[in-house]
Formats: C-alpha cells, structure tokens, sequence
C-alpha cells in the first residue's frame, strides 16, 4: 500500500495547479462564506408573551402611550409567535421554532409608570433564546438589543422631560408630591434672594437664627431632590432591563465557531477532491483492472485513497489553523483534541470521496459532482433554527446528518473550545458515516472496471 | 465446442458462462493453449472477446465453467494504455514491479527497459511517449512478473505500420522464449500472420478453434483472403 500512497503523492506533486487549487480554493469558499454568515434573516420568528393585563394603559410623566400601536410595530419588525404562557414560551425556544421569546411581565406597565416618579423601579423584561450555535446566538442578541433599544429610546425621552421638570422645581420652587404628602420646594433662586436680604439686614454679631434655619432646610431638602434627580437620570440611560435566559446549550463563541467553519470547508474540499479524483483517476488511467488483478484488493487499495486523504486532510487543516494563530487566538492546550476531530471528519469526507469517485468515470467529472453536492449541504448545514419554518428545519436536519459536514464542524468546535458540541458524539456520528461511505464505495467499485 | 487438443497445455479453459443481465456474454467457451503458443481471439464486435481475457486474467468472475493455468502467472495487457501518465516509463515499471512482489524489482526494471527498447525514454514522462512506445511499457507491466501466459487485448490498435511490426517482434520473441501468448484482434489477417492458432467468437459463443488454413477450408475461399473467409464463415453461421 506504501507504494501506492508514494505513487499518488508524486502524481499530487507533478500536478502543481491541482495541488494549488485544493489549497487555494477552500480558504477562498471559507472566506466567501464567513462573510455570508455575517448577514441575518430579515425577519426573524419570535415568541411573544404577554402577560401584562389587558386594557392596562401606560402613562409616563402624563402622556399616554400606545400600547397597541407598539405591539403591531414590534410584529412589524419580527414574526410574532403568540405563546399563551411560559411554557410554551420554552419550548418554542428549545425546539428551535423560535430564535427566541420576549416576555413582558405582568407588572411591565406599574414599573415604566414608576419611571417617572420619585421612586423609580426599572422594569425587567425577560428574554428565552436558544444558543445553540454562536452565529444564531449573535443573531439573537442583535435582534433583542435593537428592539430595545427602540422602546428604550422612546421611553427615556420622556423621561428625561420629566426629569427637566424636578430640576425646575429645584431651580425655581414649588410644590411637590411624593408618597401622597405635599411638599413647598423653596427653590435654589429664591434660597438666593432670601440670603443676599437676610444677609443686608443682619446686624453684625445678631441673631437670625430662624432665616438661617430655612436655609438650613433648604439644604438638605436640595440634596435629597439631588438624589431623585441621580435616579432618574439613572433610569433615563437604560429605561427598561433585559433578564437574558440561554434555554438550550452552551455554545463556543463566534470566534471559535468561524474557525470551526473554515477548517470543516478547508477539510471537506482537500478530502472530497483529493479521494474522489485520485479514485477515478484509476480508472481514467485504466489502471484500476490491473492492479485489481491480483496486485491489491479493491478494498486494499479503497483504504489506501482513504488514508491518502486523512493525510491531507490532518496536514492542510492544521497548517490553516496554525496560519489562523496569527489573526486569532487559538487554544493550543486542547491540540490533542484537534487530531482525532479532523482524523474522524477526515475519514469520514475521504469515504464521502471515495463513493463519488467510484460512482465515476473520471476525475473531471468527479470533480464537478463533488462541487456540486458538497456546496449545497455545506450551506445546509449551516442553516440557524428559527430562521426557516420548523418543518423544512427538521428536514434540513435529517438531509444534513447524511453528510459528513455538520459532524465534522460539530467535532471542530467541540475540539477547539471545553462550550462546543461533544466531541465523543460528533466523532461517532462521523466513525458511522465513514462506514456507511466506506462500504458505499466497496459496492461503486464493483462496477468500476 | 470442445476443447481442441494439445500437446503441453499451458492454460485450459473449459465451458465458460458469463451473462451481464440479460446478456450473455460467454456462452460454454472452452479451449486449451500450448507453451509457447499464440492464440489469436477474432470475432465481430461484442462477440466476448475482452470478456473471455478479463476472465482468464482474474479481473472479472464467470458465472460458470473453469480456468485452470498450468503453472506460473498470467500477465495481462488492457487494450488502452493502463498506467499512470505522470509517472515516468521508469516509476511507472517500479511501482507495479513491487506491487507484483518481484524479488528484484531493480533488475526487473532494467530487464523491461532492456527487452522494450525503452531505455532511452525511462526518465521520460509515460504520458509523453508516443502510442507505439505507451503500448510497450503497457505490455512491458504485463511482463515484469515474467509471467507463463501473456494477454494481450487488441495490442496494436491505434498503432502505424511500423509500430505494429515492432510490437510483433516484440511478442514473437516472448513465444519464442516458452511464453504461452492469447491475444485478441480485430485485424483478421494479423491474427492469421502471428497467430499459431484462430479462435474464432461470434455472441459469446466460440465457433472455431483451428489454424488459418482450417478456417479458409471451412469458408470454402481460398488462402489469401483472410478478411473474406472471416465475413463468409461467420455469414453462413447466421452472424
């Protein structure tokens, strides 16, 4: 078998454009497809909760909100999945129906009321998402905050009118309410007018005692509307709270997921290109009957182009990551993880090859049949829940199980980051795809001569 | 048909059976080859020919009848040129050497090189080589393991005259040192020159298993006209 790898690695040698191109052309398609990936869904599938009570109007500082309006606004901007209570909120979320839920709590109207009192209570609104991979987690986030952000803006500004109003009264005077009792504000400007008169008619050394304690007074009530004024300011930057629940799976940060995806790219190409062609060349070359002919065994020489490919595979993806280190920080600590991920994905693609090339005649045509079922599944696979309906995303997932892309990235991640997928699974997953492919294969090259 | 007698059969072939679906490819083939001998397989095409070698080489099962070789191996050289082109002449007999097991696989090398006339071009690129020179390392492959009987399917198609005659020198030789030769053409009066013996297939079925002169008697033309009783004697036999 060694004189057949040493034979394929100098055919490999003698084709510098073939060579260059598996190389090359992976690391283009990873590009394409990390910046393919920075782009979301325009309407993303959201459960809706509200469990505010009916008919509770919103009024912040006197004006009235419209509670109506908002809500068709927000449905406007995300596809609102209607969930009746928290429950179903959950599983919504777990199954992967929804990119998330928003939750408005029953006492969301009595806490953005408070906002403009003196004692202010920030309302918290709770969000469910499902983080099972950081490029639907980002998506999530990104979507929540700028909702947010929106209600949050529109409530601040009332806010901080409000605001402008207590500071009046501390500027000028006048009365106030606070838990029910009146109050008279004297005002920093009368405080002033009041000084500059007792201080003119005071005799020197007299007592004044009574003016002096208004200012007294004065004082201190200043300072304590100073406090009110702290927390209102307080409240106007971020009016209302998000209480973040992850409901399904730790996943590793987007980092590590893009190099997880540009490996799997780079490990799917070089494999599936290298197995196939190298496996129709035998019989381009019709040296595929010769060597059957008692030389090797077809399986002998089956696990020859799938070692040939692990090679490749483990060689060009660890110079990637190794290129990767420069730009990105990799965990080098977890290196002995990283071999079994990429010799699982690498086996598990050179038998995916391995059953293209038998079921062809000829590299060329191996080639373009590898491309062309490799792209889509790659793009498949990468496909967030909750960004398409429930029913095509199951069936996406049982399509993409077939292939070995979706373990392979799974085994990436989980090798590259202690948050990603399980490792013991994905490499399974692959050791029975290989099979599968493997044995495949075997039967492609029964009618190969 | 039976099995023609012979003297020191070197490879014996009995009732051969191949179908592909509903094709019958083989249909009870048999005959028996002499050391040294040189069996020229003719028929129309589809009538079994390459099928019949695949089987005798091993590359591909019968479903029934037997091959039985007296002794040694059975080198086998495909029609089309089955090497690898960015291989040079030299690699390419190197590798195919140690995959045959040859004890010395240097001077097995040096030996093809040698008997192919090819030891110019060994550092040549076999993808480089003209159809003639690709048809010598290609039966040159076949040889390494020095193998008792040679098969050769359709060797010099796609050759010039000159070629051709050099390759029949070349495979003359091989008979003429003991090595028990069957090869297949298309070219009838070639089969008639180099082979010792015609055997003759039409659908799978073999029809005759004689000398040239054999054959012409049974056509009822006279010798010279090769390509003639050929097209009469299968004409009268319905194909």
């Amino acid at each position: 078998m060694r004189w057949l790898l040493l034979k394929d690695l100098r055919l490999m040698w003698r084709s510098p454009l073939l060579t260059a191109l598996l190389v090359i052309y992976p690391i283009v398609i990873a590009v394409l497809i990390g910046f393919a990936l920075s782009g979301g869904p325009s309407k993303p599938r959201v459960a809706l909760l509200n469990e505010v009570p009916p008919g509770s109007p919103l009024n912040v500082g006197g004006e009235e909100f419209d509670l109506v309006g908002a809500r068709a606004e927000l449905c406007d901007r995300i596809e609102c999945v209607p969930a009746s209570n928290r429950e179903e909120a959950r599983e919504l979320v777990e199954s992967g129906d929804v990119l998330g839920a928003l939750v408005l709590p029953s006492d969301l109207i009595e806490k953005l009321q408070s906002l403009a009192g003196l004692t202010p209570e920030q309302p918290i609104v709770e969000v469910l998402v499902n983080e099972e991979d950081p490029v639907k987690g980002q998506l999530v986030d990104e979507r929540i905050d700028s909702l947010l952000s929106d209600a949050n803006l529109r409530i601040s500004q009332r806010i901080s009118d409000v605001s402008i109003g207590y500071l009046g009264i501390l500027l000028d005077g006048g009365s106030l309410n606070f838990l029910g009792q009146g109050f008279e504000i004297l005002g920093l400007r009368s405080a002033e007018a009041i000084l500059r008169e007792v201080r003119g008619e005071l005799p020197k050394g007299g007592d004044s005692r009574a003016e002096i304690d208004r200012v007294i007074r004065f004082s201190a009530l200043a300072a304590e509307n100073l406090d009110v004024a702290d927390d209102l300011l307080g409240a106007v930057s971020q009016p209302i709270q998000v209480d973040k629940e992850v409901v399904n799976g730790g996943s590793p940060s987007l980092d590590t997921f893009a190099i997880a995806v540009a490996a799997t790219i780079t490990l799917m190409f070089v494999t599936v290109l290298l197995v196939a062609g190298s496996l129709a060349l035998e019989r381009e070359e019709n040296a595929f009957r010769r060597l059957v002919r008692g030389l090797v065994s077809p399986t002998v020489l089956l696990i020859e182009k799938i070692a040939l490919g692990v090679g490749a595979a483990l060689a060009v993806t660890l110079l990637m990551l190794a290129g990767l280190e420069l730009f990105v920080s990799l965990q080098w600590q977890r290196f002995a993880l990283w071999i079994p991920a990429i010799v699982a994905g690498g086996a598990a693609f050179a038998a995916f090859g391995a059953a293209l090339g038998g079921a062809t005649r000829e590299v060329r045509a191996a080639s373009l049949l590898a491309f062309m079922v490799l792209l889509p599944v790659a793009f498949l696979s990468l496909v967030p829940s909750g960004t398409v309906s429930p029913a095509l995303f199951d069936a996406i997932g049982v399509f993409t199980a077939l292939f070995p892309f979706d373990p392979s990235l799974r085994a990436l991640e989980g090798a590259l980051e202690e948050a990603g997928p399980s490792l013991t699974v994905a490499i399974s997953h692959l050791a029975a795809l290989a099979l599968a492919y493997g044995l495949l294969a075997r039967l492609a090259l029964r009618r190969f001569g | 048909m039976e099995a023609r007698p012979t003297t020191v059969a070197a490879i014996e072939v009995a009732a051969l059976d191949k179908s592909f679906g509903d094709r019958r490819a083989l249909a009870g083939v048999g005959f028996a080859v002499a050391t040294g001998e040189l069996l020229a397989v003719i028929g129309p095409n589809g009538a079994g020919k390459t099928t019949l070698l695949s089987i005798v080489a091993g590359s591909l099962g019968q479903d029934g009848g037997t091959v039985t070789i007296a002794e040694g191996r059975v080198g086998f050289v495909p029609q089309q040129p089955a090497f690898y082109r960015k291989l040079t002449v030299e690699e390419n007999l190197e590798l195919f050497a140690r995959l045959e097991d040859v004890p010395d696989v240097d001077a097995a090398v040096e030996e093809m090189l040698s008997q192919t006339a090819l030891g110019e071009r060994r550092g040549d690129l076999a993808g480089t080589l003209s159809g003639g020179n690709q048809q010598r390392v290609n039966i040159a492959i076949g040889l390494l393991a020095r193998p008792a009987v040679m098969l050769l399917d359709e060797p010099s198609t796609g050759l010039d005259a000159r070629q051709r005659a050099r390759l029949w020198e070349f495979v003359l030789g091989l008979a003429a040192d003991g090595t028990t030769v069957i090869f297949t053409t298309h070219d009838i009066a070639e089969a008639e020159r180099y082979g010792d013996r015609l055997l003759v297939l039409a659908d799978g079925e073999a029809l005759f298993d004689g000398d040239a002169e054999e054959l012409h008697d049974e056509a009822g033309i006279e010798s010279g006209d090769a390509e003639g009783a050929f097209v009469r004697f299968l004409g009268e036999r319905g194909h």
